[in-house]
């Protein structure tokens, strides 16, 4: 009996140890001034915890423990408006299935993502932006003959687990095979393989994969978007504050050319114009 | 209860676990088959017999199964051409069932061998004396002694296999653990219990099945 007892108390210590320890530093600690949110930490701390993709060429790659690319540098510029500098940003390494819950639990402060802005999400988080504007396209073999989705039936394509260009494909083309894997370079691999047919994401993060050494001349991106991906900075639903904040950072990037020089610095490597930053389609934070 | 109470989500995860449940099973025979056929070779007279025996188990059984999921998709399939179905789902299913039995096979092979060592020697040699060939002492004598003592670890393997197929999901195949991790990615705010759900179903399975193994252990166990 009594074994069972401290057996018991030793489960319960280390389910609550286990839990506590993957809630990572979740407080958003009031600042200075009595700010909450994302302003408060960054205030407070002068460190921010910010959630990048670590396997998509030009937009947030990891080499080492280094991460580069288009969304870590307006990372960069977010963090440096609200008073943190780029050495203080500790980078967490998201994946599309997990960007919620981590800014649900407060494992990271902001998620910069290549984190498109829709209804679905806007239930549970809060988002900036949009600070670029991409569309769901196809990555196909050099030699391919798809032209677009409609060629897609029958056809096998890739696409990352629980993504949102995964859903698209399950539910607007239902006769393509759709074949999920939990990371795009996998995808990649696959199609190289010519064990799928095409993949399926934003055409910006195919371009990137499509513009590596390794696959140069191999693969085309079909260029037909079917459908609109507003790429925004994800954070606590209730941070309005925080939200507002950073869309007044995007919109100084903006106009100073700090915006450009980002670009020009990551995906305006491939010879690509940069973008107008349209400030004009900035969220309103969820007000109504 | 709210996210299982959506009918999309009720049917993922039971889509989810019964893949898992397809898995098991057809790893667990293929894996059964092989593990003894294994077993004998490595208990065998023919030296080629032993080092191929022995290499098999070195090989998967010191292998991450990850890594050996991973090769059936992108090595086995990609790279050799080995397509085992047109269907897209079921070419995964048969390349994780693949995976899973080669590795599995070396842990069934070496618990039948620690059971054909609990067979006292003097069985061996009686069978022999009475002139009866390697594979038919084998096949007569040693196996059905053997098998009463290994039916406890047969089922410590067997509870493994189920847990392992979860890593099918790498390569594509919807299982229960991808379906847990699309639920906890459109329900960041239920984690924990979607997590609790899932786990125990695991164990609602598992357990009986541990407890099945020890009783039929205990009844077919060799009185000596």
């Amino acid at each position: 009996m009594r074994m069972k007892r401290v057996a018991a108390v030793a489960a319960a210590a280390t389910l609550a140890l286990g839990m506590s320890a993957c809630g990572g530093d979740g407080d958003s600690g009031s600042g200075s001034g009595g700010a909450k949110g994302v302003i408060g930490k960054a205030q407070s701390q002068k460190k921010l915890v910010i959630g990048v993709k670590a396997d998509q060429p030009g937009l947030g790659i990891q080499t080492g423990s280094q991460y580069e690319g288009f969304d870590i540098e307006i990372a960069k510029i977010v963090a440096k408006g609200l008073g943190v500098d780029a050495n203080n940003i500790e980078w967490k390494t998201t994946v599309s299935a997990n960007r919620e819950p981590f800014i649900q639990q407060g494992t990271v402060d902001l998620v910069v993502a290549t984190y498109t802005i829709n209804d679905e999400r806007k239930q549970k988080i809060n988002f900036a932006g949009p600070y670029f504007i991409a569309g769901q396209d196809l990555l196909v073999k050099a030699d391919s003959t798809i032209t677009g989705p409609e060629g897609l039936d029958g056809k096998k394509v890739c696409s990352a687990q629980g993504s949102t260009p995964a859903k698209r494909i399950q539910t607007d083309y239902p006769k393509a095979k759709l074949q999920q894997f939990d990371a795009y370079s996998k995808c990649i691999t696959a199609l190289e393989g010519g064990q799928v047919d095409a993949v399926t994401t934003d055409d910006i993060i195919l371009a990137g994969y499509a513009a590596q050494s390794q696959y140069a001349g191999k693969f085309k991106v079909v260029g037909k978007t079917f459908s609109t991906e507003p790429y925004g900075i994800g954070l606590k639903k209730d941070d309005k504050d925080g939200c507002e904040k950073i869309n007044e950072i995007l919109k100084t990037a903006a106009s100073d050319g700090t915006y450009k020089a980002a670009w020009d610095a990551t995906l305006g490597k491939s010879g690509k114009a940069a973008p107008e930053l349209d400030t004009t389609k900035l969220t309103n934070c969820g007000s109504v | 209860m709210h996210v299982f109470a959506d009918p999309t989500n009720l049917d993922a995860y039971l889509s989810g676990f019964l893949w898992i449940l397809k898995l098991t099973g057809a790893s667990a025979v293929l894996a059964l088959v092989l593990g003894v056929l294994l077993a004998a070779f490595r208990v065998s007279p023919v030296p080629v017999l032993r080092g191929f025996g022995a290499a098999w188990v070195n090989i998967f059984r010191n292998t991450p199964l990850t890594l050996i999921i991973f090769f059936c998709y992108f090595g086995l399939y990609s790279t050799l051409g080995v397509g085992l179905s047109d269907d897209l789902d079921l070419n995964n299913f048969w390349l994780g069932v693949v995976g899973l039995s080669v590795y599995t096979a070396a842990f069934v092979c070496e618990a039948v061998r620690s059971g054909v060592n609990t067979v006292p020697a003097g069985q061996a040699e009686a069978a022999r004396a009475i002139g009866l060939t390697f594979f038919q002492t084998l096949r007569i004598v040693i196996l059905p002694q053997a098998g009463r003592a290994v039916v406890a670890p047969l089922g410590s393997v067997l509870i493994a296999l189920c847990k392992n197929a979860t890593i099918v999901g790498t390569i594509g195949l919807i299982e229960a653990s991808s379906v847990m991790k699309q639920l906890i990615n459109d329900n960041g705010d239920a984690v924990i219990p979607i997590f609790l759900v899932f786990a125990g179903t695991f164990a609602a399975i598992l357990v009986p099945t541990g407890y099945f193994f020890g009783w039929l252990a205990n009844r077919l166990a060799v009185k000596r």
